[in-house]
């Protein structure tokens, strides 16, 4: 219980507060630095020269037109690039390696998918590789691709494990089957998706720089130092105190930064082969087919219910796309199996391999398509038995997780929905279908739940506290653009008892101490707790300074009875015998003092409410006992022009339940950003892949819809207070995932109660809602 | 992009003169569209000559009509008040193009001469027989949603990508074109546009080293009375779906006169000739329009995915009608 920060929520704390990023003038004046941004003596320019084929093998590589180009230093290829020590080919290198995809591109002459690189130019300009690359004369022995689960020619298979081997590729909970057979209400639907790409506004980038045979630093835009060091390292073959990542900047990566592509070692070894740095920034149309992709995919739910709408069964199936190495499926039963009271459960998986590199997490995976099925087939339950959405779910709360059995650390979705409902005006809402109109104007609402694990994760953090008031406090963790810095400055300042501006919070680096990477919402719980503990070893060494003072009030005093609160230390009995952590340094002379500290987060953090050995009947206080989880609800108001099929969102409330928030303004944003990530991958996102080539038709931003401001009205998002004690040190739950969530179902479930359609394939653009008007 | 030259002409005649003597040359005027064609490597030119220096401005209106100067911006003639009051479709057929950064740069005569957004067109690596005459056409089988279904041939059905083509093309607006020897002439829009048939990769009749030097738009009832609608996968940014310039003179009643062109659907701007005339001398209600934009597809020819744009067409016609008939 001591561990409890409980004075954070004290009068004149910044953590919780609506502060403006402490980056932001950084980042609007271009002082910035991205990770293309950091000018090395004798940089020069690596482009990367891709297959036009998706399938075949290289017969020659023509690389002397463009060799001869003015600048250009070395055109490497699969015939001429630096061997690697481990390669991602073979299963155990890839598990070594930690690498997203089983292949590398450049090690062979086999070609498995459209735009793989085939080669890369380095010149002395970028303008001079760009051109060369185009020189690159590459011909083929093609032969025909497959394109996706879609293909006549696809065989599909269920595999053993999904999402990379973290998933079970078939789950099985009661016999939901005969649950469903036997159901009074049964409903079964299908839903499909297309390919979406991450499109972060940041390409992807690699700057590296060999400073000396053994001491490689990279400039990397990726989402953890950590992890791209550690694959890294396994490739080249080094120890790992020889590889230094640095990322301080990121626009952006909802998970295609997650993992080490291939780009990042080619240009790492194209350095190595040329002797000078080499930085490569991929190109807006490379983004489509460097760094992984959310699969195309098909997902069947059948729901069997009571009379009353009690859910009795779930069985979910999926079917989707792969590469021709892995088994990467994202894992989107999960929120299915968890989400409701539901007593009987199934699931499984099925997918093809395909001529497309491998798929890879992106925003909320699985939780964002399995909850786009789960939610509609809900809004489907609640329009067959004339029940309104909201009632629906209340009647199939959960109040325990029901894929485990174990009781919640906090759920907060009651009142979710309850405010929500409040702040948009539920009430308002015509029971009936396509029955409300405004002018030409369809207008329907529509809603969803939210929810999002609290994943296992754990990181370091060093605080550095010095006698005349400031400090430097450090995580290797990296700032997505969302507000890191500014949360872990809010955390460190109050922790410590200092004003913002006198704490540094530096990140982005594996010469700092480890942390996870942002991604699975685990950032900000993580890196929080670790901040937060790390002040705290400072104290307990400022605490054994004093009582071993015979000058300070608190000499003799035992450790464990003295603690630290607003850079003060004092006796728990006795407030007023104490000192100012600073009076205390420059007696004893300590310039400055040093903590350093790892916070867990998820079921491998064990708070002073599992102090109690676990053990049987006495294990329920246990952290790892409980189910934790994130839970929210949107609300929706679309307004649908039938006739031209057009759908816009006029009216949008988030309501949240995440723990502690660290900063209401940077996790306001936050929430809106997932939910127009979410608008555009129901109404408009598509990544286009031709059947006949198996290559992208509309691989550039003027073709692949993402929405514009024209098509986001105002946003309300509020979040509920929620103390979670079970989570991590700080109460985080994190919210870059669970704002996306369910947010495709609740525009969806909109358009449903507008027109009184219900439109199963995504996205939904102007043509399909116009032809099932054209339906009726 | 290849390395290329680049020059600033003073003249048209200058201009002339020099893309007559460099068959790789092109004009470079607001650039937006050029620059990426080149970036892409869709387009290789070894000489850019630049026309900015030329006096090719001015939007003037007059008891005729409305004559633009072909270096004239997108947005200042969009945002024009004459355009505004009296060409409503040819404004707002501007402003719901591009974004407001391209409508800065880009000018009416590129405008004109932009080259369609069709994936397989814009990637190298496909068959192409716009860009590569011969090569093959994947979109006909292939990823064809936003694609042509009137105007199209075997060998192309990529849709022509300019809104505002689409609303002059409506009012039968003309070009002016100057060349290095003789006259100037004068084009309709209509006729400046070529069918794919099997050479889609000629697409215009501007002769090498001819420059558009201006608009003119006859002046008419129907043209003040006028509407751009533009139907598209998001709210703005995004090329068209389906357009429709529309443009009524009703007078007690009775449609007197009518223009209707369509956008998003064919290979260049598609004038509907069958639909105005169905709808001259009939009352301007729904009926009438409905029975009218049916004809506008009667010679489509749709592909897989772009099926919904028969009916789509059609009411998007209606729905413009309706707009400027209220």
């Amino acid at each position: 219980m001591s561990s409890e920060p409980q004075f954070f929520d004290q009068p004149g704390g910044v953590v919780g507060k609506p502060l403006v990023r402490v980056e932001g003038r950084e980042k609007v004046t271009g002082k910035a630095k991205y990770s293309a941004e950091f000018p090395l003596p004798g940089l020069t320019y690596g482009v990367l020269a891709t297959s036009t084929i998706a399938k075949g093998k290289i017969q020659n590589i023509d690389t002397t037109a463009a060799a001869r180009e003015p600048g250009v230093i070395a055109v490497l290829t699969h015939q001429n690039l630096p061997k690697l020590a481990k390669t991602p080919n073979d299963a155990a290198g890839k598990k070594d390696i930690g690498a997203p995809m089983g292949f590398l591109p450049m090690t062979s002459d086999e070609i498995f998918y459209s735009a793989q690189p085939v080669a890369m130019v380095v010149a002395d300009t970028l303008d001079h590789a760009i051109h060369a690359a185009t020189l690159v004369k590459v011909t083929y022995q093609a032969e025909k691709p497959i394109a996706s689960f879609h293909d006549s020619r696809a065989e599909l298979f269920n595999p053993a494990k999904v999402q990379d081997g973290k998933e079970d590729g078939h789950k099985r909970r009661g016999d939901a089957k005969s649950a469903f057979a036997s159901a009074p209400i049964q409903l079964t639907a299908t839903y499909t998706h297309p390919v979406y790409n991450h499109n972060p506004m940041e390409p992807g980038s690699t700057t590296a720089h060999w400073e000396a045979p053994d001491r490689l630093t990279v400039y990397e835009s990726t989402q953890g130092v950590t992890r791209t060091q550690s694959s890294l390292v396994a490739m080249l073959g080094m120890p790992r105190e020889q590889v230094r990542v640095i990322t301080k900047y990121i626009g952006g990566g909802f998970g295609c930064k997650g993992s080490t592509w291939p780009h990042t070692i080619l240009t790492i070894q194209a350095a190595k082969a040329v002797g000078r740095p080499v930085k490569l920034m991929l190109t807006r149309k490379q983004m489509f087919t460097s760094m992984g992709h959310r699969e195309d995919q098909s997902q069947t739910v059948q729901l069997g219910a009571t009379a009353d709408g009690k859910l009795t069964a779930l069985i979910h199936t999926k079917v989707s796309t792969t590469s021709p190495w892995d088994n990467y499926a994202e894992s989107n039963s999960k929120i299915i199996d968890l989400l409701y009271a539901t007593p009987t459960f199934e699931a499984s998986y099925e997918m093809a391999r395909a001529n497309v590199m491998t798929s890879t997490f992106m925003r909320a995976p699985g939780e964002a398509p399995g909850s786009f099925a789960l939610e509609c087939s809900m809004d489907d339950l609640a329009a067959r038995l004339g029940v309104d959405p909201i009632e629906i779910r209340l009647r199939n709360y959960a109040d325990h997780d029901y894929s485990t059995g174990q009781p919640w650390s906090s759920k907060s979705l009651k009142q979710c929905y309850a405010r929500g409902a409040e702040l948009f005006g539920w009430s308002k809402r015509n029971p009936k279908a396509g029955a409300t109109r405004d002018g030409r104007y369809l207008v329907g609402m529509g809603m969803a739940s939210a929810s999002y694990p609290v994943h296992n994760s754990q990181g370091s953090a060093r605080a550095r506290l010095y006698a005349d008031g400031h400090a430097v406090v450090q995580s290797g963790a990296t700032d997505l653009g969302t507000g890191t810095y500014t949360v872990m400055t809010q955390v460190a300042a109050d922790s410590l008892g200092l004003p913002m501006d006198k704490v540094r919070f530096e990140l982005g680096d594996t010469n700092l101490p480890t942390a996870p990477n942002s991604g699975g919402s685990v950032a900000a719980g993580t890196v929080s707790s670790s901040v937060y503990l790390a002040v705290q070893d400072v104290w307990q060494k400022l605490i054994k300074v004093a009582v071993a003072d015979k000058k300070s009030p608190l000499y003799k005093a035992k450790p464990e009875d003295v603690t630290a609160e607003k850079g003060r230390l004092f006796l728990k009995k006795d407030a007023s015998k104490g000192e100012a952590f600073g009076d205390l340094m420059k007696r004893a002379e300590l310039t400055d003092v040093e903590g350093m500290a790892q916070g867990k987060y998820g079921p491998g953090y064990e708070s002073g409410h599992s102090a109690s050995p676990a053990g049987p009947g006495n294990n329920t206080e246990s952290a790892s006992a409980h189910s934790m989880h994130s839970f929210g609800a949107h609300f929706c108001e679309v307004r649908v022009d039938m006739d031209l099929g057009t759908v816009r969102v006029s009216k949008w409330v988030s309501v949240i339940g995440a723990g502690r928030i660290l900063n209401s303004q940077t996790a306001r944003s936050q929430i809106i950003g997932g939910a127009i990530f979410g608008i555009g991958s129901v109404l408009m996102e598509a990544t286009e892949r031709d059947a006949n080539y198996s290559r992208y038709t509309n691989a550039d931003l003027a073709n692949y819809h993402v929405p514009v401001n024209a098509d986001i009205p105002d946003m309300t998002v509020e979040f509920v207070e929620e103390n979670d004690p079970y989570i991590n040190a700080m109460g985080v739950k994190g919210i870059g995932e669970i704002s996306m969530v369910g947010v495709a179902a609740a525009v969806a479930n909109a358009v449903f109660h507008a027109t009184g359609k219900r439109l199963r394939d995504l996205p939904l653009t102007p043509d399909k809602v116009m032809m099932a008007g054209l339906a009726s | 992009m290849n390395n290329f030259a680049y020059t600033q002409a003073a003249s048209t005649k200058e201009a002339a003169t020099a893309a007559q003597a460099d068959k790789q040359a092109a004009f470079i005027s607001g650039g937006t569209s050029l620059i990426d064609l080149m970036k892409s490597n869709i387009e290789q030119h070894t000489l850019l000559i630049d026309l900015n220096k030329l006096s090719l401005l001015g939007i003037e209106n007059s008891a005729a009509g409305l004559r633009i100067g072909a270096l004239e911006r997108m947005s200042d003639v969009g945002e024009h008040p004459q355009v505004v009051q009296n060409y409503p479709v040819v404004s707002q057929a501007l402003l719901a193009s591009a974004s407001p950064q391209l409508r800065n740069m880009a000018s009416m005569g590129g405008n004109l001469l932009q080259r369609t957004r069709c994936g397989y067109f814009r990637d190298t690596a496909f068959p192409c027989n716009k860009r590569v005459p011969g090569s093959g056409c994947p979109a006909q089988t292939g990823d064809n949603r936003t694609l042509a279904i009137l105007g199209g041939s075997p060998s192309c059905i990529a849709t022509h990508a300019s809104d505002l083509a689409v609303s002059l093309v409506a009012l039968e607006a003309k070009l002016t074109i100057e060349s290095p020897k003789g006259q100037p002439r004068t084009v309709p829009l209509a006729d400046f546009y070529k069918l794919p048939g099997s050479t889609p990769h000629i697409e215009n009749h501007l002769a090498p080293g001819e420059v558009i030097t201006a608009i003119t738009i006859p002046a008419a009832a129907h043209a003040r009375r006028s509407h751009y609608l533009k139907v598209r996968d998001r709210a703005s940014y995004a090329y068209a779906l389906v357009s429709a310039a529309v443009g009524l003179d009703v007078q007690g009643g009775t449609i007197r006169s009518a223009r209707v062109a369509l956008g998003g659907v064919g290979t260049v701007p598609w004038r509907v000739p069958a639909v105005e005339q169905a709808l001259v001398g009939k009352s301007a209600t729904e009926d009438t329009f409905r029975a009218a934009a049916a004809l506008a597809v009667r010679d489509a020819s749709p592909r897989e995915h772009n099926k919904f744009k028969l009916e789509l067409a059609q009411r998007t016609i209606v729905r413009a009608l309706l707009e400027v008939a209220a």
